[in-house]
């Protein structure tokens, strides 16, 4: 990390925590859900976009994650703090899994097969077998947890919603730093030369296989600790919560987000929690249609998503103030695909 | 200076003696003297965006309310937001309604994932959770769940309908049941059972169960008929309601056939079946269809046209839909009315829950809307009807409470 973005994350670090002092309880809870969101994004970001793998079943692994977390919590009465790494680790081995069969699929081949994933995960949820666990589609209904006492002893009175929101936002901090570090080292070079061209990286020692099965697995683990969080913040599992569209709004979030953008599933999450509720706002009879303009909108506007523009805002910047050209500043990111042989 | 300040101290102390001057009006977030501001939530998009026209309808009744006058002086304003018929939607926007738009309460929520999940949340916000758009026997339930009523019959009151006709008609019947292996399949199969009573274990059978996955009940019909039952009750939703129709049919089983109240569309579920394999089944109905001939001339009936007409042109009239969405913000008129000036949250729960012998001219003539502090199921009573190959002949008495 240079200075500047060094400064970029305390700020925004800064903002994040004085956040629920400044808005509503409600406000806090969607603010909560970005968190969450932006989560599960990076998840997918690291699959699709680092490592190039297309996946429309992303909705399964978050389903997953959530129910972990509340048959934990429900069946097990494990505290919800030790669900999160519970959830992780199961849709690590989950994704890793899937991740083997789906070495053999390419491109549109490997998207079928994971949207194949999305559609059936939540009619298998309803599997009557599986319902003293699940509750069918009755779901589980779960308890929002209370701030622990220390909390209160630190003189900060938090209500649970804000509570929420900054346990959501450590696990937040602590998965984006883990992904960063996980991409910029050997692992993250080799997932971007599988992406580049796979025979090149074969080519230079890279175990293609491998390298694809656990990006899968770490994919899947961190939009499973995404859904736990989710569950817990929503207080509530069905089959319901996760059909197949919400597999296409991760798809959608990291593409408005920026693909191959850490920060980019960040503005990708504020796009799905907050766009479709504008949309309902401008037009009742047609809120997905109004959802479809800012979809084409956006991606018109910001060819490389919002995580490009603002690389690309920066960058007119800095040449300003450096007089250097705005291709230079820009060749340092991730070069897309076609760019290569 | 001084003077300037002068307006704002009489400002200051007319807003202060308000209180006193209204000393008898109790007013919650969401209720004025002006209003009454009422959250709805619903699925205007998603799998279950067919019940979208339910919500207009809702809006364009309490349109024609408020161009009349409102209700005790007051405009009711609804709210209303879209969840797709996904859970974590309905508990964003529950809590939306509630802290941000501060309304009065929230009406209507349909469907039973949606409103589990913001179950506990509307209790514990101790605000009304008022006439769920679902059957499950879940909302009637005042002492743990105070804050929450339904609407329609549950499913478990319209079984035991059933099983009280039975034991009425067929004493010795042999009865076969095919049901969803769901909370709705299993409140349905509980209703019956204890509308048996001690009768239901050596009446019953053969239980035969399917999944919403699966893609026939060919073979749970086959066990059925083997059983050597001569009375079938058939708990399917409408895709399995016609292939079972059709099976009992075709393998020339031809028991008794019962059909819950989900599957009684004519078009959607016994024409694919065959209107001739379906003469002679026995359904239960609370509320006037509007393709039912027999309504052409009734009052109530022509006034729901009208208002369909006027407030709501774009909306289908022969669509059943329509009729309950006018029947259920009628129910919430009533209720508002019963409060007067005490509208606080409350209050309109008590009001819920003192309904008495509400005549609601669009269900059947005789059913009657009645709730107390223990009983939170507004509409307990139904009318059998036999299908005659064109359309539901209502017979017998209206049963239940």
């Amino acid at each position: 990390m240079n200075k500047r973005s060094l400064l970029g994350f305390a700020v925004l670090l800064l903002v994040a925590c004085a956040l629920p002092f400044l808005v509503s309880e409600y406000r806090t809870f969607q603010f909560t859900l970005v968190l969450i969101y932006s989560i599960a994004l990076l998840g997918l970001n690291i699959l699709t976009g680092f490592n190039g793998q297309i996946s429309l079943g992303h909705g399964a692994f978050y389903a997953i994650g959530a129910y972990c977390a509340a048959i934990l919590m429900d069946k097990a009465g494990i505290p919800y703090w030790a669900t999160i790494p519970a959830a992780g680790a199961v849709c690590l081995v989950a994704g890793f899994l899937f991740g083997l069969p789906a070495l053999k699929l390419e491109g549109l081949y490997l998207a079928l097969a994971t949207f194949a994933l999305g559609v059936s995960l939540p009619q298998l949820l309803k599997y009557h077998h599986l319902e003293e666990w699940t509750g069918g589609v009755q779901g589980i209904v779960i308890t929002k947890p209370d701030a622990p006492e220390f909390i209160a002893g630190l003189g900060l009175a938090l209500n649970q919603d804000q509570w929420l929101y900054f346990f959501t936002l450590a696990v937040t901090v602590l998965m984006f730093l883990l992904a960063w570090n996980l991409l910029r080292g050997r692992i993250g070079r080799a997932m971007m030369a599988i992406r580049d061209n796979h025979v090149a990286a074969e080519a230079m020692g890279v175990n293609n296989s491998l390298v694809k099965s656990f990006t899968f697995g770490v994919s899947a683990m961190f939009t499973g600790i995404a859904g736990a969080l989710g569950a817990i913040a929503i207080q509530f599992v069905a089959p319901d919560s996760f059909n197949i569209f919400l597999s296409i709004t991760f798809l959608i979030g990291i593409v408005i987000g920026g693909v191959a953008s850490i920060p980019g599933a960040l503005y990708g999450a504020l796009f799905i929690q907050f766009v479709p509720n504008i949309a309902d706002e401008i037009s009742k009879a047609a809120p997905w249609a109004i959802f479809g303009l800012f979809l084409i909108g956006f991606t018109y506007l910001m060819p490389m998503g919002v995580a490009g523009a603002v690389r690309m805002g920066l960058a007119r910047l800095t040449r300003k103030a450096h007089n250097e050209p705005v291709r230079e500043a820009l060749s340092r990111p991730y070069s897309p695909k076609e760019e290569n042989p | 200076m001084k003077h300037a300040l002068i307006p704002i101290a009489a400002l200051l102390a007319a807003a202060l003696a308000s209180p006193a001057a209204l000393a008898q009006k109790k007013y919650d977030p969401g209720a004025s003297d002006k209003e009454i501001l009422v959250g709805h939530i619903n699925p205007y998009s998603g799998p279950a965006s067919a019940y979208g026209t339910i919500g207009r309808t809702i809006a364009a009744y309490f349109k024609k309310v408020n161009e009349e006058g409102g209700v005790n002086g007051r405009q009711i304003n609804m709210i209303s937001y879209d969840d797709g018929y996904s859970p974590p939607k309905t508990v964003e926007m529950a809590r939306k309604l509630v802290e941000q738009d501060k309304v009065l309460l929230i009406f209507q929520p349909l469907g039973t994932p949606p409103n589990s999940a913001i179950h506990k949340y509307m209790n514990a916000k101790k605000v009304p959770q008022l006439f769920v758009a679902t059957g499950a026997t879940k909302w009637n339930d005042p002492k743990g769940y105070p804050w929450t009523m339904g609407w329609q019959p549950n499913y478990q009151t319209e079984a035991k309908i059933y099983a009280q006709h039975i034991l009425k008609t067929k004493p010795n019947a042999k009865i076969a049941v095919l049901y969803q292996n769901d909370d709705y399949g299993k409140d349905y199969l509980k209703g019956f059972r204890d509308g048996l009573g001690a009768k239901a274990k050596t009446m019953i059978v053969k239980e035969a169960s399917y999944e919403v996955t699966d893609p026939t009940v060919d073979s749970q019909m086959v066990q059925l008929q083997a059983s050597g039952a001569d009375t079938f009750f058939n708990i399917t939703t409408p895709k399995f309601a016609a292939q079972a129709i059709r099976k009992a049919w075709d393998s020339g089983w031809k028991p008794v056939h019962y059909l819950n109240n989900v599957s009684v569309g004519v078009g959607s579920v016994l024409k694919p079946a065959g209107l001739e394999k379906s003469v002679g089944l026995i359904t239960t109905s609370y509320i006037k269809d509007p393709t039912d001939p027999q309504w052409k001339d009734d009052a109530a009936m022509q006034a729901w046209t009208a208002f369909m007409k006027k407030y709501y042109p774009e909306g289908d009239i022969i669509d059943n839909s329509n009729v309950y969405g006018y029947g259920v913000a009628r129910t919430l008129v009533q209720t508002i009315k019963q409060a007067g000036d005490d509208l606080t949250r409350a209050n309109i729960m008590k009001q819920a829950a003192s309904l008495k012998n509400f005549e609601n001219d669009v269900l059947l003539p005789g059913i009657k809307i009645n709730t107390s502090a223990t009983d939170f199921a507004p509409i307990e009573s139904v009318q059998l009807a036999r299908f005659d190959g064109k359309t539901w002949a209502r017979f017998g008495e209206v049963m239940g409470k």
